[in-house]
């Protein structure tokens, strides 16, 4: 039940974050000098009508915080009003969400399954030409600027033709059979998610190689290996959980890098995810798009941190009691 | 503060990057004499040529003075190219320590000499062209000194917010505190890409090269400053209830010039160290930026934008020298890695990135 109280806490604590994080990108957007019309209105297909809902919507002949209160009110009601090509904002986020959050985990899962693994290893054969080599690797993996190591990608990928460039699934997509479609994904996904796997590799595999060390010289571990359990048995069932546990509040920190990351990689690889939404957005100063979608990947964002804590209560019961 | 110095010295990776960067910075710094060409140099008929070829033994299989030829525009009847030729008519030799374009060192002293020329008429673009027919070696040189020093410069920025926003919060504590928090972490809640790509695109177009450049400095300082300002906060809140702070309390010291003169003072070994650590990151974010459009603009160079250009298909295949920006971006924020990794091994055994 105490568990319960905790999370249900953490919860409500988002709630004045989430009030704050809007009114700052409500300011910043409105700051801008830009008619957040001005598109709309050089649109001949979006009738007149349209305008004077959305200027009615915005409150745009109204104070500013009016306009903040109307515009976090039909937030609220999931109106997120209209993109300036007339289509609404909120399909075209339903359309991309799912696409990053797609990348986003499965970059995750990848990297877990990678790094915590190189960092036990590393950890155990501390010092030796293998810790060495995996370190320089992951140091250059970190040096890359991800824009560039994803156009050498394109460049091979081109070259190679092995992989296909851009977009998320093939021209044929909707005639395949599930298993040529999930086939089909993993193919156009493989080159996005190589790019941001060797970024966040780094990251994790030293945080767990850190963490691996440090356990093995506490006492307990000393104990352990005093009784007489086996190498194993010490190592995987006593120093792994321990410092397994301390990685748990990284992913939040790894989402929201991601995140960010993923944004300049989706840019370049055609990838129809939230980041390159974005940008278009921004490049074509579409207000009201910029706008939902800033919300929409900040509220994944506080998401990806709030998930991380509430299994981090679940896991650490220390937590539970400093609390 | 010697120690870290002692130890980077000593150690075998750290030393090698301090050294990269030194040449660097020492390179970026002579950039007008090391250039064959001036920034603005653009000559509209060599658009994307090839690297010029030097030559050291003529066609003879003599060994002669290194000379090289110039490039001739082609147009392939069969294959509907472009394509560039060497034209093989007239040697032009290369003139080390010669008179070239005029420029003006450190922007004031005006000088002539480069370190190396080529004959007039003669072309020397040692990375090609970009499609202006711009030197790509010389506009490397002048776009290094944006991008390797907008990191810094954001830093100088940031730091100074970081500290006393994260100072005022953790000194007066209470309400003040959690709701200076609140805020930094609505900041810190924000994709940092998104912010910044979104706070770049707001500024208005007419500016000069100038107050854009200052802008895009103080855009990335608001990334960075809320996560600072969190760790100067939990270092205040340590150091506020020791007995020098309230030696200052007794005699009658202001509030802010507590925490200014005596607070923050403490923190300045973690200061140094979280610089070092960040600015690879200001690096990658200003280039990320440029090669989106938004950050340093043309006629500028950067090495963000000057990898704008490869975005573009035929260029990354048929033009592959518009990539070396990419390839100094990742050997400079390797570099400074590197040295960061070191220093959190001196300041923090625990750490044993090595």
């Amino acid at each position: 039940m105490e568990i319960f109280k905790y999370i249900f806490k953490r919860i409500i604590q988002t709630i004045p974050l989430l009030i704050i994080v809007s009114l700052i990108s409500f300011f910043i957007i409105r700051l801008s000098p830009v008619d957040p019309l001005a598109e709309l209105r050089l649109n001949p297909s979006v009738s007149q009508e349209t305008l004077q809902r959305e200027t009615q919507r915005l409150g745009l002949d109204k104070p500013i915080i009016i306009q903040y209160c109307k515009w976090a009110k039909s937030f609220i009601k999931g109106d997120l009003g209209i993109t300036s090509n007339g289509e609404q904002v909120s399909t075209k986020l339903k359309e991309r969400i799912p696409n990053t959050l797609l990348l986003t985990i499965v970059v995750i899962t990848v990297t877990w399954l990678a790094g915590i693994p190189l960092g036990i290893l590393a950890a155990l054969n501390w010092k030796t030409p293998f810790d060495r080599i995996l370190t320089v690797l992951t140091s250059i993996g970190m040096a890359i600027p991800s824009f560039f190591f994803a156009v050498l990608l394109l460049i091979f990928a081109v070259k190679t033709g092995w992989f296909p460039v851009g977009g998320l699934t093939g021209a044929n997509f909707a005639d395949m059979s599930i298993l040529e479609q999930i086939k089909d994904i993993t193919h156009h996904l493989f080159l996005p998610v190589l790019v941001l796997f060797t970024i966040s590799l780094a990251g994790l595999q030293r945080q767990m190689r850190a963490n691996m060390l440090d356990v093995l010289d506490s006492d307990y571990i000393k104990f352990a290996r005093a009784k007489g359990l086996s190498e194993t048995k010490v190592i995987y069932k006593h120093a792994l959980r321990n410092a397994i546990n301390p990685l748990i509040t990284l992913l939040g920190f790894e989402f929201a890098g991601l995140l960010s990351g993923a944004a300049l990689t989706e840019y370049v690889f055609q990838y129809p995810g939230l980041g390159r939404l974005i940008l278009e957005a921004v490049l074509k100063s579409d207000i009201n798009l910029v706008m939902a979608s800033l919300m929409m990947g900040a509220i994944m964002l506080i998401l990806g941190n709030l998930i991380a804590d509430i299994l981090l209560i679940i896991t650490d019961p220390r937590i539970r009691i400093k609390s | 503060m010697k120690e870290i110095i002692k130890q980077l010295l000593r150690d075998k990776f750290a030393r090698l990057a301090l050294i990269v960067l030194g040449s660097i910075y020492l390179a970026l710094f002579f950039a007008d004499f090391l250039a064959p060409y001036t920034k603005d140099f653009s000559d509209r008929t060599m658009a994307y040529v090839p690297p010029s070829k030097i030559f050291t033994i003529d066609e003879n299989g003599k060994l002669s003075r290194p000379y090289t030829y110039n490039y001739i525009r082609e147009f392939n009847q069969e294959s509907l190219e472009m394509r560039y030729k060497l034209d093989r008519s007239k040697k032009y030799y290369l003139k080390f320590f010669s008179q070239g374009q005029p420029y003006k060192f450190l922007g004031i002293i005006p000088m002539k000499y480069h370190l190396v020329c080529v004959e007039p008429d003669g072309r020397l673009f040692l990375l090609g062209t970009d499609i202006n027919g711009r030197d790509v070696f010389s506009r490397l040189l002048f776009g290094g000194r944006i991008s390797m020093t907008i990191g810094f410069l954001a830093l100088f920025v940031l730091f100074p917010i970081g500290l006393l926003y994260g100072g005022i919060s953790g000194y007066f504590g209470g309400k003040i505190d959690n709701i200076m928090m609140r805020f930094a972490e609505a900041v810190m809640s924000i994709p940092s890409f998104y912010l910044l790509i979104i706070l770049a695109s707001i500024l208005p177009s007419g500016m000069t090269s100038i107050q854009r450049f200052i802008l895009i400095v103080i855009i990335l300082a608001l990334i960075g400053w809320a996560s600072f300002a969190r760790v100067v906060r939990g270092m205040v809140l340590s150091i506020k209830n020791q007995e020098f702070v309230m030696a200052a309390k007794s005699i009658g010291q202001s509030e802010l010039g507590i925490i200014i003169k005596h607070i923050l003072p403490q923190t300045t070994s973690f200061v140094i160290v979280a610089m070092t650590l960040s600015v690879p990151s200001y690096i990658l974010s200003e280039s990320g930026l440029s090669f989106l459009g938004l950050g340093i603009q043309q006629p500028d160079a950067s090495w963000g934008n000057m990898l704008k250009e490869a975005q573009e298909f035929t260029n990354i295949i048929y033009r592959p020298w518009l990539l070396t920006p990419g390839f100094l971006i990742f050997v400079a924020v390797l570099a400074f890695n590197l040295i960061g990794d070191t220093i959190r091994d001196v300041l923090d055994p625990k750490s044993r990135v090595r």
